[in-house]
C-alpha cells in the first residue's frame, strides 16, 4: 500500500522475484513509478478502508507493507491487514521513531526511515561506513 | 476525573464544554494553532496545542495521570494512534470517535470497545422512521455486546407469544418492550409481544443473524 518511491521499488523487486503482487495506492498516477515489466496488479483505493484491502486479495495475502507518506495511514491499514484479515506478515513504516517503538510493541513489525538514516549517517561520519 | 481530549474540532470543543460543566479536569489537545487559540479562550485555558498522536505531547499532557482519553478527531486513524498510545501508557478508559462504521470492528479486535460513530446514530435515526420491520443498532456496548431495536410486525414469528418462549441466541435478552403507544414495559411473564412493539435488545455482533430470525423471521429487514 503506497506506491512512492519505496513502495513501487519493494513491489517492483518482489514482482521480479516471482511473486504475485497487488499495488495499492489511492492515486491511479503514482503507478507511474512502476517499471514497465511490472506484473502484478494495480489497485486503486483507500486501504484504510477494509472493503478495499478485502477487494485488494488481503483475505489471501502473505504479506502486507504499509509505505503511505502517513504514520497513522499506514498503522491503521497494517492493523486491518493483521487483526482483521489475518495477515501473518505485515510491516508498516513510520517516520516518527517514537511512535514507531511503541507500534512495534503492538503486534507490527515496524520500521523508522528517520532512525535508520540517521544510523547510517552517523556510522559514514565515524569512518565505519553505512550501518 | 481528568479527561484528555484529542482533537479540538466541534465534537471536542462541545464535549470538553460540557465536561467543564460537571467539574471535571480537561485538557484538549489540537493540532492546528488558529483553532488551539479560539477554542483555549473559550474553555478556560485548558487547550494545548500540538499533535495528540505524538506519545511526546501525551507524556507532557500528563497522560500518565489521566482517568479517560477520549480521541474525537475526524480521522479514524488519528483516533486509533491516540487510543492505542493511551491505552500503552496504562490510561483505564480510552474511547474513540468513529467516522466509518465499518472501522468500529478494528476498535474492538484491539480492545476498544466503546466507539461512537455519528454516521451510525443518525442511519439508527432514518430506519426508525422506516415503516417496515427491520433491526436497528442502538448502542455498542462493553464486551463486545450491542443494543439493538427490533420492531414488530405481523409477519414476526414472535407476536403473540410471551417473552419467555421466545427463543434468543446466546447472551442475548429483551430489555425493554416499547408498545406502539410509546408506553414502555419490562417484560414479564404475562407481557404478551404485540405488533408494533418497539423490543430494546441486548446481543452480540456475531448473534445478530440469530437474532434477526427469531424476532423478525426469514429475509425481512436491512442487512445490519
Amino acid at each position: 500500500m503506497g506506491c512512492g518511491r519505496t513502495g513501487a521499488a519493494i513491489a517492483a523487486s518482489l514482482d521480479g522475484d516471482g511473486h504475485q503482487v497487488t499495488m495499492l495506492d489511492i492515486n491511479a498516477g503514482q503507478f507511474r513509478r512502476l517499471p514497465d515489466a511490472f506484473g502484478g496488479l494495480k489497485a486503486v483505493g483507500n486501504g484504510m478502508d477494509a472493503d478495499v484491502l478485502e477487494r485488494a486479495g488481503a483475505r489471501e495475502a502473505d504479506a502486507f507493507v504499509a509505505v503511505t507518506q502517513g504514520d497513522n495511514r499506514n498503522f491503521f491499514a497494517s492493523q486491518l491487514a493483521h487483526e482483521v484479515f489475518g495477515v501473518k506478515s505485515v510491516v508498516c513504516r513510520v517516520k516518527d521513531p517514537e511512535r514507531g517503538e511503541i507500534f512495534g510493541h503492538l503486534g507490527l513489525q515496524t520500521y523508522s526511515p528517520t532512525s535508520a538514516g540517521a544510523e547510517a549517517i552517523l556510522g559514514m561520519l565515524s569512518g565505519s561506513g553505512p550501518a | 476525573m481528568y479527561v484528555i481530549i484529542g482533537g479540538g474540532g466541534k465534537v471536542g470543543y462541545y464535549l470538553a464544554r460540557e465536561l467543564l460543566e460537571g467539574d471535571h479536569e480537561i485538557l484538549v489537545i489540537e493540532r492546528s494553532a488558529p483553532r488551539a487559540a479560539e477554542i483555549n479562550d473559550l474553555l478556560e485555558g485548558t487547550v494545548l496545542q500540538g499533535d495528540a498522536c505524538e506519545a511526546a505531547v501525551l507524556d507532557g499532557a500528563g497522560i500518565a495521570r489521566a482517568d479517560l482519553v477520549a480521541a474525537v478527531t475526524g480521522d479514524d486513524e488519528d483516533n486509533l494512534v491516540i487510543c492505542e498510545i493511551a491505552r500503552y501508557r496504562g490510561v483505564p478508559r480510552v474511547l474513540a470517535r468513529v467516522n466509518n462504521p465499518t472501522n468500529a470492528l478494528l476498535f474492538q479486535k484491539r480492545g476498544i470497545e466503546t466507539t461512537v460513530s455519528a454516521t451510525e446514530a443518525i442511519l439508527a435515526q432514518i430506519e426508525q422512521e422506516l415503516p417496515v420491520t427491520s433491526m436497528v443498532p442502538v448502542m455498542q456496548l462493553h464486551q463486545g455486546l450491542e443494543l439493538v431495536e427490533v420492531r414488530l410486525s405481523e409477519t414476526s414469528p414472535v407476536v403473540g407469544r410471551t417473552p419467555r418462549e421466545v427463543l434468543l441466541p446466546p447472551e442475548s435478552l429483551i430489555a425493554l418492550i416499547v408498545d406502539s403507544g410509546g408506553v414502555p414495559r419490562v417484560p414479564g411473564a404475562d407481557t404478551t409481544l404485540t405488533v408494533g412493539d418497539a423490543l430494546v435488545v441486548v446481543t452480540r455482533a456475531e448473534s445478530k443473524g440469530m437474532l434477526q430470525e427469531a424476532l423478525i423471521g426469514g429475509a425481512h429487514g436491512f442487512d445490519t
